[in-house]
């Protein structure tokens, strides 16, 4: 019985420029192979600028959300955890109260 | 981009038309020699700004006025230095191995930017340092959103991200301390008046596009300095007086016709103090160079279990 195939997990880059994004995994039985299974099934109609596959047993994952997304509030590390607008009007009413 | 066998002066100016046409640049792309220089130059010195830009700030982390706002500086302090490290992997990319980079930091042959020579006196220097400080750089970095180093291009869209955080919180600090105490107002002014030099000197003094490669020729950077600072008083002056603020720049003044007047930045000053002449250039470089030092086991630790790991195969 032949082995099963490694799984190679497929990045491809859009265009020039722009990031490495998950495409998709092949199975097959070597890296040059992989390769060539990537290119037809993610860059056949010339939608991919570069393609990168690499085993998916060398990624390391971690998706646990006590770590990644705490409970705890985050809004200081955010645009949005600073209301300006009425703070600056209340100021400038205030500054111009004094004049 | 090439073929393989034209020869070196070919493929160089080839690689120049690309550059000329808007391309853009992969790492593992070829680049004549002259253009990776120049990345790493302008890379190294901008992760050299973020690594040494968080010690003015670090200094007030025990000293913030509330849980939120030491919360707030701490994070801020967190992004520099991630930026630092986001920055030195393009470099090391790019082919100068980090312990080089430090290297060159500690014993002063490369650079940081001006604004992270001087002191930070009171609380009001963290507002203005993470309101106009943060301004005008990010002014600089959206210019590198579209640099001709697509590794660097990505970057900086993280970056950015980031940076609005704390243009926003040093806002609001600033415009606390702003409609605060007449001793609060005075901090503030007093910061003002002693941040808006630099301020000025930092986006670099004008330079003719036919001498600056960076931006005509490498297209490292997309917008000159002249440009940026400009944008940056045009922006930002109109919001500093309407807090009933004043800037010490006596010829400061908005023209009919729309553009900004101003008193010529001093250039003396911005080269002594890159230079590592500027009043807390030795200091901020001694602090450096002792964390470095005193981090040494802990890289060598993680070097022991590289050297592990890979002798096990794992």
């Amino acid at each position: 019985m032949a082995a099963e195939p490694t799984v190679y997990e497929v990045f491809r880059r859009e265009k020039p420029g722009a990031p490495m994004t998950h495409a998709g995994s092949v199975g097959a039985p070597s890296p040059d192979l992989a390769l060539i299974y990537a290119r037809e099934i993610f860059g056949r109609r010339g939608e991919s600028d570069a393609l990168w596959i690499a085993p998916r047993s060398a990624f390391q994952l971690l998706d646990d959300q006590d770590i990644l997304r705490p409970v705890l509030d985050r809004s200081h590390r955010t645009v949005e955890g600073y209301r300006m607008r009425d703070k600056r009007e209340q100021l400038l009413s205030q500054l111009e109260t004094k004049r | 981009m090439t073929t393989g066998h034209a020869n070196d002066t070919a493929r160089a100016e080839a690689f120049k038309q690309h550059i000329a046409a808007g391309g853009k640049v992969e790492a593992s792309d070829w680049m004549p020699g002259e253009y990776r220089h120049a990345l790493i130059r302008f890379i190294e010195m901008h992760a050299n700004s973020e690594l040494m830009g968080v010690l003015p700030e670090r200094e007030w982390i025990m000293r913030a006025p509330t849980l939120r706002r030491k919360l707030a500086l701490t994070a801020k302090v967190q992004d520099e230095v991630g930026h630092a490290q986001l920055l030195y992997r393009l470099a090391e990319d790019l082919g100068k191995p980090r312990a080089q980079m430090m290297d060159d930091l500690l014993a002063g042959r490369t650079k940081f930017h001006n604004v992270f020579h001087y002191p930070t006196q009171s609380w009001a220097d963290v507002g203005v340092i993470a309101w106009l400080v943060d301004a005008a750089a990010i002014l600089s970095q959206k210019a590198l959103l579209g640099t001709s180093y697509a590794p660097y291009a990505r970057t900086m869209q993280r970056i950015c991200w980031e940076e609005s955080f704390h243009i926003k919180h040093g806002y609001d600090i600033v415009v606390t301390l702003a409609g605060g105490t007449a001793a609060q107002r005075a901090l503030l002014q007093d910061a003002l008046n002693r941040w808006w030099g630099p301020l000025m000197q930092m986006h670099g003094p004008p330079t003719p596009p036919e001498h600056d490669r960076d931006l005509t020729l490498w297209r490292i950077k997309t917008r000159g300095n002249e440009d940026l600072r400009r944008d940056f008083i045009a922006t930002y002056v109109p919001r500093v007086w309407e807090l009933g603020l004043a800037l010490p720049d006596p010829a400061l003044r908005r023209a009919d016709n729309g553009s900004w007047e101003y008193s010529p930045p001093d250039w003396a000053e911005l080269r002594t103090v890159v230079g590592n002449h500027g009043p807390r250039s030795a200091e901020r470089l001694a602090f450096r160079r002792l964390n470095y030092e005193q981090g040494a086991w802990v890289r060598e630790t993680m070097a022991g279990e590289q050297a592990r790991t890979q002798t096990c195969g794992i």
